[in-house]
């Protein structure tokens, strides 16, 4: 608990998402989240760690408006989340592209949802595909994609509605291991350029150490935030300098040994 | 396939059969069954035929009408179905009802209600075809992978925008299907409706030649229907193939 008075203690305008006394039991009795409470600095990358049980994709799909918490609430930026919001924008595991629809259309379907002008829609969408590391793709469609490339598509797709959150569920599980380093690389670079809340859901201590600001450590039975972590590693090294780092290695194995119980 | 080395066509064996045809024909064990060559001919007889014109009309006219009303209804029936439990419940048992009763029965119904027209045809053509096109729209729209439903949800799009813009495309191999399908069901609903109804198109024909024992007639109006009944299926088949890539890259 002393770690979330310590989030806690930071000022109350620098928090982008809060959510308070969550509890989520699903429909036969299945307890997911037990009065969770935590809160998302601004401004900066969180991941969700815990092993598989702990309610951390639970949790990101209540903070979406996805799934109505049993009791308890989340605000974003003081508000109320009742639904899914403009302020908040998803990146799904599986990608969650329409196989009919170019890149191109997949990118700006947030904003084609919001009735944004098709020429200008397109603009937006062209910028963040860019971005992403995608540009001369726009007329491709999702099966002629690799796995890391479709994901890049999903990220662009969220960044293009320029939603304050974004909401990642383990947005790297379903690609290939090289193509995951390359794609947490890019992700920092979108991190710093971006000036967004990132909430990143991972089950990968390496992941969640090497992209994030601050680590919630949850575990399971009951579902809890039972640390929250910062790994100050430096970040003027290079990519290949910072899995090497001490440091890096120190907090890798700390998480690990405070894991190691809930998976034995 | 191949048989003793040599290589067989692939539609060699409706040579053989239509050989056999011809010789039983010839053998004139009954009137039912004149020789194949004989019915060839009329066909080439009757076709350019005014009469034939009109009904193949009427029939072409009552199964796009028929056809099309059933896509309309049962397309957005089938797809509220899959999202709505409420609706689903309310419809499903209909929908498995009708889908296998014997609806040649309501056929002398809908004479009484609608008359001996084009109408009782059409409406015949759509009892014939909806049913299968909702139920397969309805699973179409159950198999949308979850979070393609999430994805929607949380970019926040209203009823009608997620219904258009993402649910029916997703849906669409087990849509095609359906059509196909309907389509299929379509072809004997416009043909049984005109047999009952018998004063109009096809129904009118196959009544003349048989109260009048023109066999070689009736068989050649049966070949051109069979022949069409197949065009449709493997055209719509064609079609629904190129978009098989969907549903292999949907999950």
């Amino acid at each position: 608990m002393s770690a979330v008075a310590e989030a806690v203690s930071t000022d109350k305008t620098d928090i982008a998402v809060s959510v308070n006394d969550v509890t989520k039991i699903y429909p036969g009795g299945v307890e997911a989240l037990n009065d969770m409470t935590i809160q998302f600095p601004k401004g900066e990358l969180t991941s969700l760690l815990g092993p598989s049980g702990c309610g951390k994709t639970t949790l990101l799909k209540i903070i979406a408006g996805l799934l109505e918490p049993t009791s308890g609430s989340v605000t974003v930026n003081g508000k109320n989340v009742t639904g899914p919001g403009k302020e908040r924008a998803f990146v799904f595991q599986d990608f969650a592209l329409m196989p009919w629809a170019s890149v191109l259309r997949n990118a700006a379907f947030g904003l084609e949802l919001q009735g944004v002008a098709k020429s200008e829609r397109h603009a937006i969408a062209e910028k963040y595909i860019d971005a992403v590391g995608l540009k001369g793709y726009e007329n491709l469609y999702p099966h002629e994609l690799s796995g890391g490339m479709r994901q890049r598509v999903g990220l662009a797709r969220a960044l293009a509605v320029n939603a304050e959150v974004l909401l990642m569920d383990e947005p790297f599980s379903a690609v290939d291991e090289q193509t995951r380093r390359k794609f947490q690389e890019d992700l920092l670079t979108v991190v710093d350029d971006e000036q967004k809340t990132f909430i990143f859901v991972t089950h990968s201590i390496e992941e969640a150490v090497y992209v994030s600001q601050s680590i919630a450590l949850l575990l399971p039975r009951p579902s809890r935030v039972s640390e929250i972590i910062r790994p100050d590693i430096r970040r003027d090294i290079s990519p290949d300098a910072i899995r090497r780092d001490p440091v890096y290695l120190d907090i890798v194995e700390r998480i690990w040994k405070g894991l190691r119980t809930y998976v034995e | 396939m191949k048989l003793f080395g040599i290589k067989i066509p692939m539609m060699a064996s409706l040579i053989m059969w239509a050989i056999i045809w011809e010789v039983v024909g010839r053998l004139e064990l009954s009137i039912l069954l004149p020789p194949f060559s004989n019915i060839v001919m009329r066909l080439f007889e009757i076709v350019p035929t005014a009469t034939f014109f009109s009904a193949f009309w009427i029939t072409a006219k009552c199964f796009i009408i028929g056809t099309g009303i059933a896509i309309l209804i049962g397309i957005p029936m089938g797809v509220l179905m899959g999202r709505s439990i409420v609706f689903d419940r309310m419809m499903l048992p209909w929908v498995n009802m009708f889908l296998s009763a014997p609806l040649t029965a309501l056929v002398p119904v809908l004479m009484t209600l609608f008359g001996f027209g084009t109408k009782t045809i059409i409406l015949t053509t759509v009892l014939f075809a909806v049913w299968i096109i909702v139920l397969d729209a309805r699973a179409g729209v159950k198999n949308i992978t979850p979070s393609l439903v999430e994805m929607t949800k949380s970019f926040q799009a209203n009823f009608w925008q997620a219904f258009t813009k993402v649910y029916v495309w997703a849906a669409l191999p087990e849509i095609l299907a359906g059509i196909r399908l309907g389509a299929i069901r379509s072809v004997k609903g416009v043909i049984i409706g005109q047999l009952l109804v018998s004063v109009v198109g096809f129904g009118r024909l196959f009544e003349l030649y048989s109260s009048n024992f023109l066999m070689e007639h009736m068989w050649a109006l049966l070949f051109v229907l069979f022949f069409f009944a197949f065009l449709i299926a493997e055209g719509l088949g064609v079609l629904e193939r190129k978009f098989e890539y969907y549903a292999a890259s949907r999950n």
